[in-house]
């Protein structure tokens, strides 16, 4: 955990952007913070809560975390919300209306887009929300920048009456860098003040608030012309100035030292003036902006000439140096230097695996049995992995708690074909109470022949084991109330004789259960139980070792998909009817195996029998 | 301190300490005053996926990602992860490699091969290798999970500070935490760079980077 926590003021710490960020927030003597957890924003909260003399939660969801800020800048304090890119398109809603109502302690949202794509379904570029809202975006280059601006966040929040968008990239919450660190100035909370016309959004409230919002909009132009956190470097070579924001600045600082830099921290309102000056100095302006082209549009809508970005530019994923010197060497026609001087040797790729006994395996086995009689919608989280090998049992991936609403439409459309397909929705502990309910109430109500599995592993595994109000436990690992799925789901309706609750190591009480719910019609919920491997709940047991003259080769425990069952020796076998079978012999790393048996019984043989426990090196 | 940036790529799979040795370097480059960042791409790899670190540091650094072709150190905590990350090595840039064969669950099913020498893949393209088997240390030594000191250890002599710094970064941690790993730490480092020395033989001269 974060070094910057016990850390004395002006100590130079190695910091990843997302610690950076949680020191700036402490300082800038925020007292409510709230998120839920989504790669690469999650380690900001977990730093924060460690900091003392603040409140931080995890909150069910994005929008539900901003509503929190949102009360708590409304209060009089400082307030702070994080999330992914994603997640502010769930907590859109209240964002929109927010930036009308304006704030009265500081309000800033940091959202984190994952340029690049390392763990997410899209890469959108959340810059547009800003424009969108009206608001004022801030984008740090590193951990220095996103500690400082943060601060500076806070300050320009209340000076200005608005919601401040801090918006990162994965290569600044996930890049370590030296960081100056400084001290907490505590500021104290005003309380909250009944006033209609601020707070009660309906029409004649909000329509009296509209000027306020496009004339505030002009005052931050103003500013982002005279900001500190946009400067001209100067450059010897200007043929091209450069224009460039976030991560994207130091790549073409490191791609070209000397052409003249227009570096961007304060990037909405674009500052045009500033661009023009730029624009004298060289021969052509290329702006540098990971994703879309929103300066660049808004730049050419203000009338500048020569300007260039995505005519030059890739407009997905990062521009690294890799990218940058041979678009802009090729435009200039410079000699483009050769890439590598070594080949890339491209060996098997290696996909991310469940974990060793990973309770939703039994799930994906039973599932893949039955493949050509149904039909998957799946979710967001380590489940989403069942699309791959060896299950291939996952149709579907949209957006969080997705599953269930698309099940139903998929029911709702069946062609001759499909008719008879069963359907199946797929989702977390965490993602159903994230979205997932109202999907599940959707289904319900319009009566819908669909069958919702909900996979019980009691964390929020993917971003790294997260607690939520499904575990029992809060953010600081104290007892929390904890949901009952099963009471939550009768509540919303579905009959308590189709709610059935199952261990999903007990392979064949999992293939039975799911068999006949999809037989039945009508609405049903399978709850799995069995906690997250990583998680403090797991109890590991005695491992398990192949008996290598017992195994036949049969392959099965293979399909179970365990990483620590791997093939000893394969042989092909020509059968008396001429078939060819490629037999599989296997065997398992006991060190890795926990126990769960559900590899024994998948084996018909039974060549799966207990192991002397190894000691595993702490 | 001159220009000159040093570029360290750690590679492997999730679980084995990538993350970690990367940690201690770019530490260790923090206490000696030189600027540094460290990239981390991780991803979903802690579900056993590819995971690398990329490390920089020198008087000042700009970009926090290794730009292919430039790196002077690739340190593979498995051999085929040397193979998968060797392009990023400038020419004369060295590939320090745990000879460990990790075989996912793609391969093992049979729907990929799994390369029978990638060692000697790399060597014929021209790369210069050092290949050793740090698990093998690492049991004899008692624990497995000093395999990382043990890469760490191989590559401190090719770095721009004295490989005691090294050294001493890596012990400092178990000093405060677990005093009594010290002791076999120091020795596995000291056997790290034993074998990068042994493997020295057919390579040439020590010198990645030179501060």
């Amino acid at each position: 955990m974060s070094a910057a926590v016990q850390a004395k003021p002006q100590s130079r710490l190695l910091l990843s952007g997302n610690d950076a960020i949680a020191r700036g927030v402490w300082e800038a003597g925020v007292k409510v913070a709230a998120a839920y957890p989504g790669t690469p924003s999650t380690e900001i909260l977990e730093s924060l809560s460690l900091y003392p003399d603040l409140y931080a939660e995890w909150s069910v969801n994005e929008k539900v975390a901003l509503e929190v800020a949102i009360g708590g800048s409304m209060s009089g304090a400082r307030s702070f919300c994080a999330m992914k890119h994603v997640g502010l398109n769930v907590a859109s809603d209240a964002f929109m209306t927010v930036t009308v109502a304006g704030v009265v302690g500081g309000l800033v949202i940091a959202v984190a887009d994952d340029v690049g794509m390392s763990s997410s379904q899209n890469e959108q570029d959340s810059r547009f929300w800003a424009r969108f809202a009206h608001v004022p975006v801030l984008e740090p280059a590193d951990s220095q920048e996103a500690y400082e601006m943060v601060k500076y966040a806070f300050d320009l929040s209340e000076a200005y009456n608005t919601p401040v968008l801090l918006r990162l990239t994965t290569r600044v919450c996930h890049v370590k860098a030296v960081v100056q660190i400084g001290e907490r100035k505590p500021v104290a909370i005003s309380g909250f003040v009944s006033d209609a016309k601020r707070w009660v959004m309906t029409p004649a409230n909000a329509k009296g608030r509209l000027p306020e919002q496009i004339a505030r909009e002009g005052k931050l132009q103003t500013l982002a012309e005279a900001s500190p956190l946009n400067f001209i470097e100067p450059g010897s070579d200007r043929r091209v100035g450069f224009v460039a924001s976030g991560p994207a600045y130091m790549h073409v600082r490191e791609s070209f030292p000397d052409a003249p830099v227009l570096k961007l921290g304060f990037t909405y309102p674009v500052p045009v003036a500033l661009v023009e000056k730029l624009a004298e100095q060289v021969d052509h302006v290329v702006v540098v902006e990971e994703t879309e082209p929103l300066m660049e549009h808004d730049l050419k809508a203000a009338g500048l000439s020569k300007i260039h970005g995505k005519d030059l530019l890739p407009r997905l994923g990062e521009l690294t140096p890799n990218i940058l010197i041979p678009a802009i060497k090729g435009f200039l026609g410079d000699p483009i230097p050769a890439a590598t001087t070594y080949p890339a040797f491209n060996p098997f790729p290696r996909p991310p695996t469940m974990c060793a006994a990973c309770p939703h395996m039994g799930v994906y086995y039973s599932l893949a049995r039955m493949r050509k009689k149904v039909q998957i919608a799946g979710d967001i989280g380590c489940y989403t992995l069942g699309a791959g090998h060896p299950w291939n049992a996952l149709d579907t991936t949209i957006s969080m708690g997705a599953s269930m609403g698309i099940a139903l439409g998929m029911d709702k459309a069946r062609s001759e074909e499909t008719k008879d397909k069963a359907v199946v929705a797929v989702i977390g502990d965490s993602t159903f109470l994230h979205m997932g309910m109202q999907g599940l109430l959707d289904i319900v109500y319009n009566r819908g022949n669909v069958t919702t599995l909900i996979l019980d592993n009691r964390t929020t595994g993917m971003t790294g084991g997260q607690n939520h109000a499904g575990t029992g436990k809060g953010l600081h690992g104290d007892d929390a109330p904890r949901v009952d799925f099963a009471k939550l789901v009768e509540a919303l309706g579905v009959p308590v004789e189709r709610i059935k609750k199952i261990d999903p190591y007990q392979l064949p009480v999992v293939f039975k259960t799911i068999k006949q719910e999809i037989e039945t019609p009508g609405p049903s919920v399978i709850i799995t139980d069995r906690p997250c491997v990583l998680s403090e709940f797991y109890q590991k047991i005695e491992p398990y070792r192949v008996v290598d003259e017992d195994c036949t080769g049969c392959g099965n425990c293979i399909n179970v998909g365990c990483p620590a069952i791997t093939v000893r020796k394969s042989e092909s076998k020509t059968r008396p009817d001429g078939k060819v079978n490629e037999l599989k012999f296997t065997t398992i790393d006991t060190a890795m195996c926990t126990g769960c048996h559900m590899c024994v019984e998948s084996c018909g043989p039974k060549a799966i029998v207990r192991a002397q426990p190894v000691a595993v090196a702490e | 301190m001159s220009e000159v940036i040093t570029n360290i790529l750690v590679c492997g799979t999730g679980g084995q300490g990538v993350m970690t040795a990367a940690e201690i370097l770019a530490q260790t480059a923090i206490s000696k005053g030189f600027d540094c960042k460290k990239s981390e791409v991780a991803g979903m790899a802690q579900r056993g996926g590819v995971v690398t670190s990329h490390v920089r540091f020198g008087k000042r650094v700009w970009s926090p990602v290794i730009t292919p072709g430039t790196a002077d150190i690739l340190v593979a905590f498995e051999v085929a992860e040397g193979s998968r990350w060797a392009d990023m090595l400038r020419p004369g840039g060295i590939a320090m490699v745990n000879t460990i064969r990790l075989v996912p669950p793609v391969v093992s099913m049979g729907l990929f091969k799994y390369p029978d020498d990638p060692v000697a893949q790399m060597r014929a393209a021209g790369v210069t290798v050092y290949d050793f088997d740090a698990g093998a240390i690492a049991r004899e030594l008692g624990d497995l999970k000093l395999v990382n000191t043990i890469m760490l250890g191989a590559i401190a002599d090719f770095l721009p500070f004295p490989a005691t710094e090294l050294q001493e970064q890596i012990v400092g941690r178990f000093r405060e935490r677990k005093p009594t790993m010290v002791e076999v730490n120091q020795r596995a480092f000291e056997a790290g760079r034993a074998a990068a020395r042994e493997r020295a033989g057919g390579n040439h001269a020590l010198a990645a980077a030179t501060a």
